[in-house]
């Protein structure tokens, strides 16, 4: 049995719309009943950094918009109708049939109805994403996945130095498309094509296509998207490095470039002259930023909290204690980590740094975690970095906030991201942003 | 039609106001085929993703401010909570209440809830918002998937209602059961009316219940004015206020497509007067909604004099906007008979209307008193409009504006403006829905048309970086080719 859940911060695999959509010019196509798709768009997308329609989003989703008569009679002649409609109106590269809980309990043939549109030669796949199925993350694998069995044919040929990259996922990372970008300068900057997937100028279905093509698949995630690195080297044995911390600031981006540098053979002396370059910036910034930080009177954060999916919990505590010095309090993961992958992460907390570790609680209740919050005794002003949701505990607590994760509604998120060394940079300017603007 | 409180749920529009979600022609031609009995409901073989009762029940429930809601549902029907949090923070801001988050959770359906049913999980909900918010009252919004499955919600609540001590009201509002979202307020209505509302201790003469959503306190000054108080419900009320809904004077509503099962519910069964009039945007709707509110409270004469007073006090500044509009072109697209209302002020500052959209039309409202029919308020006064029904779909509208180009694209509905913005339209969406109300009203929506054309440069820019998501051909096909027969959508 599931836990209630207050305060969601993500939802169910339908989500997994607005993977498709990050993928340039491919539409999603939902049977589902009616309010599914602008539901799951508010969530993920619009009350999440203001993320807008785009090329397809939004209003513009074709939908079955499932009624009495789908449930009753079935869905099938509906969708192969909103299918046969959707290829006549969008203008589309690649289509992706998601299916919603009407869908999935009525038990509609969906691979049937698809099966004929795939053999008469249209891109399109399926993938069954009925909400009690799994939460958003399963419906972001999922989904990936459908597109790799489906649609993706055996390269030719191997392209020595492409890469594809699997790391945050579209939309519920609000900073998704700032995190993917930083992720493939870095890796281009020491030589590698990157083939990053999603998101704007990305290469839509051509892209896709070259999967089976890459040197290697690089996983940049504690644990989301290991299935389809996995995936990938069963159907196309295609290597796979998994690097399960989201490189914020120095100390791990450079760490992620000599791990990436060394697994695909590139020249030592390359990488590190890429490195020196880039700290030297890095550096002489965070230099900058020490009369504030050693000085200022009014209070600094004495613990941080993170709140938020593994891989940002991860991510931004080790670049808080190993870049910043600061030192963990709790940490709170509610991506519902698989049971399979909570062990590693739990040992990746336990050594932040020498001696830095902390306690790490799974669990996607937001009630829980203001519990837990609450029951703490805070010796110093807390510093909560998660979500809209979190700014009662935090004034409660009289600590500082950041929201960093879904929902945030508190901010308008364009091409922002905290991944590479100007990442960290910004979630430096970020994090103290916040604790000076509460003294204003 | 008689609200039945005796029944578990409220019946859907489709059967109760013989709603529909598809139509093209003109408001005149509308209202003939209502009056003549010859209006079908045309479905669409292609279709976007529409909207659910489910938002809407949810809407009206979650700023109650002393009350929880479980939806009851996989995780993915949560998808507005965090909308609603945002507006239930702003909203108390505003209003100089406590601010904090919205009580609601989800019950989080699994799939071995599909196979065993979802009443342990519910049940678990049930006590846990009890222990976390303690709760006045506590709503159970339904789903497709508690729908389809069929967890017997009454009688789960019938087993642990006495235990935790308050009303735990089911809001039956599966998203699969209407095509018209505003079904879902008729369900939160009704649960409010069946196990909220109480009979009046006693009468007050001054107030008025005002069923709105969360809009600014426009109503306080105009009711101020002769001598009446507001009761803005269901929004950021509290049980307390709503079990005393009784007590009003009168009901009014900002729009009948919301609160027609309410205003109804209350005057059939606890004796308040619902004041059944067109909306009152516009000059003709404002001069008959302050008439007949006069005439139910008996303060006709004030009402006179305010009327009076109001358009005389607006007439050198409306001159001077009809003025300055006087032949630009206007398109709106907005929830059923706010709609009308929009087109009504649009139409006072002497704009060209070349069109007009909503979500839906009821073709009658539950009071079935032809005064509150704002359609037929509309083409009695204003005249004949190209006017359509979809259930917002955005291939039908980009396909008629691309050909209507009108100077200025008014919405109401998050996500349909960048629809006009990406065609160069000088576009906004009102969200407060208060904004053109009353004779003031004109002139707020003539200030902001004007300053929408005054400046285009954002959406000119953005409409020569960006492209449409559809096919030529599709933009070169009747804007309503693919409204066909008998097709859901």
């Amino acid at each position: 049995m599931g836990e209630v859940i207050e305060q969601p911060r993500h939802f169910c695999a339908l989500g997994a719309q607005q993977t498709v959509l990050a993928i340039e010019r491919a539409i999603p196509i939902v049977h589902a009943g009616p309010g599914c798709s602008a539901k799951l768009f508010s969530g993920l997308s619009f009350c999440n950094g203001f993320q807008g329609s785009g090329y397809v989003g939004g209003n513009a989703i074709p939908c079955s918009n499932s009624g009495e008569k789908e449930v009753i009679f079935g869905g099938e002649e509906r969708l192969r109708k909103v299918i046969d409609g959707t290829l006549k109106v969008m203008d589309g590269d690649l289509f992706v049939v998601l299916t919603g809980c009407t869908t999935d309990l009525v038990g509609d043939d969906v691979g049937m109805v698809v099966g004929k549109f795939q053999d008469e030669g249209v891109p399109i796949v399926f993938a069954e994403t009925g909400g009690f199925k799994g939460n958003s993350y399963f419906g972001h694998e999922l989904v990936v996945r459908s597109i790799i069995e489906q649609f993706l044919e055996p390269a030719q040929e191997v392209v020595p130095g492409l890469v594809n990259v699997w790391a945050v996922v579209p939309n519920l990372d609000p900073f998704w498309s700032g995190n993917l970008a930083a992720i493939k300068t870095l890796l281009t900057d020491i030589g590698l094509e990157v083939n990053i997937l999603f998101g704007h100028d990305s290469g839509g279905r051509d892209a896709w296509k070259r999967i089976p093509a890459a040197e290697f698949n690089l996983l940049v995630s504690p644990w989301v998207g290991r299935k389809t690195v996995e995936l990938l080297q069963e159907k196309f044995a295609t290597p796979f490095l998994h690097y399960p911390v989201l490189p914020i600031g120095a100390s791990e981006t450079s760490r992620f470039l000599r791990t990436v540098g060394q697994f695909a053979r590139i020249d030592d002396k390359r990488v590190e002259e890429y490195i020196a370059g880039k700290e030297a910036n890095y550096y002489h910034y965070l230099e900058r930023a020490a009369d504030f930080l050693l000085e200022f009177r009014y209070g600094l954060p004495g613990r941080f909290f993170n709140v938020g999916d593994a891989s940002y919990a991860l991510g931004v505590s080790r670049f808080l204690v190993n870049d910043l010095g600061l030192l963990p309090g709790s940490q709170f993961i509610t991506d519902e980590t698989p049971a399979e992958y909570r062990d590693k992460i739990v040992a990746e907390f336990a050594n932040l740094a020498d001696n830095v570790s902390s306690e790490v609680t799974f669990t996607p209740d937001g009630g829980v975690i203001k519990n837990a919050l609450k029951s703490i005794n805070h010796v110093y002003q807390p510093l909560i970095i998660g979500s809209s949701w979190d700014k009662d505990i935090a004034a409660e607590l009289k600590g500082y906030q950041l929201s960093i994760g879904l929902p945030t509604t508190d901010r308008l998120i364009l091409d922002r991201g905290y991944v590479g060394y100007e990442g960290g940079l910004r979630l430096t300017e970020d994090i103290y942003h916040a604790v000076l603007g509460s003294y204003q | 039609m008689k609200i039945d409180l005796d029944s578990s749920e409220a019946p859907i529009r489709e059967t109760r106001l013989g709603a529909i979600t598809g139509y093209a022609g003109s408001t005149a031609d509308l209202v003939e085929k209502i009056e003549r009995g010859e209006l079908v409901e045309r479905g669409r073989g292609f279709s976007q993703c529409s909207n659910c009762s489910s938002v809407t029940a949810i809407c009206q429930l979650a700023m109650i401010q002393d009350a929880a809601v479980i939806n009851h549902a996989p995780l993915g029907c949560a998808g507005d909570f965090t909308n609603f949090n945002f507006v239930n923070r702003s909203g108390q801001i505003n209003r100089g209440l406590p601010v904090r988050n919205a009580q609601i959770i989800s019950s989080n359906l699994h799939e071995q809830d599909m196979v065993f049913g979802g009443a342990a999980q519910l049940e678990k909900a049930i006590h846990e918002v009890k222990k976390r918010f303690n709760p006045k009252a506590i709503f159970i919004t339904t789903s497709c998937a508690s729908g389809i499955i069929g967890d017997d919600i009454t009688g789960i609540i019938d087993r642990v209602e006495a235990e935790v001590g308050v009303p735990v009201v089911p809001i039956f509002c599966d998203g699969f059961r209407s095509k018209v979202w505003a079904s879902g307020f008729d369900a939160a209505y009704h649960g409010i009316l069946t196990k909220i509302v109480k009979p009046a201790a006693v009468k007050r003469r001054d107030l008025i219940n005002v069923i709105t959503f969360w809009g600014e306190d426009v109503f306080g000054e105009l009711l101020g004015k002769i001598g009446l108080v507001p009761n803005y419900v269901v929004p950021f009320s509290s049980i307390e206020q709503l079990s005393k809904l009784s007590e009003a004077a009168a009901t009014v509503q900002m729009c009948s497509t919301l609160g027609t099962y309410l205003a109804a519910g209350l005057e059939q069964h606890f004796g308040v007067p619902e004041v059944k009039a067109p909306p009152p945007y516009g000059i003709a709707g404002t001069d008959a909604w302050l008439r007949e509110l006069g005439r139910v409270v008996g303060k006709e004469a004030t009402v006179e004099e305010l009327i009076t007073a109001e358009k005389a006090r607006i007439a050198p500044q409306l001159a001077q906007l009809r003025q300055q509009l006087a032949g630009y072109s206007a398109f709106a697209a907005a929830g059923a008979v706010h709609g009308h209302s929009i087109i009504c002020i649009l139409k006072e500052l002497a704009m060209n209307v070349v069109g007009g959209c909503t979500w839906h039309h009821d073709q009658v409202f539950d009071n079935r008193d032809c005064r509150a029919d704002s359609l037929k308020h509309l083409v009695d006064n204003y005249g004949d409009i190209r006017f359509s029904v979809c259930n917002k779909q955005s291939f039908e509208l980009v396909n008629l504006l691309n050909r209507l180009r009108p100077d200025v694209f008014i919405v109401r509905h998050h996500g349909m403006s960048i629809w006009g913005a990406k065609l160069g339209i000088p576009t906004f969406l009102m969200g407060d829905e208060h904004f053109g109300l009353g004779y003031q009203g004109i002139i707020n929506y003539g200030q902001k048309i004007a300053d929408t054309i005054a400046n285009p440069a954002y959406v000119k820019n953005l409409a020569k970086h960006s492209k449409l998501p559809y096919s030529d051909w599709w933009l070169k096909q009747e804007p309503f080719a693919m409204l066909g027969g008998e097709d859901n959508g």
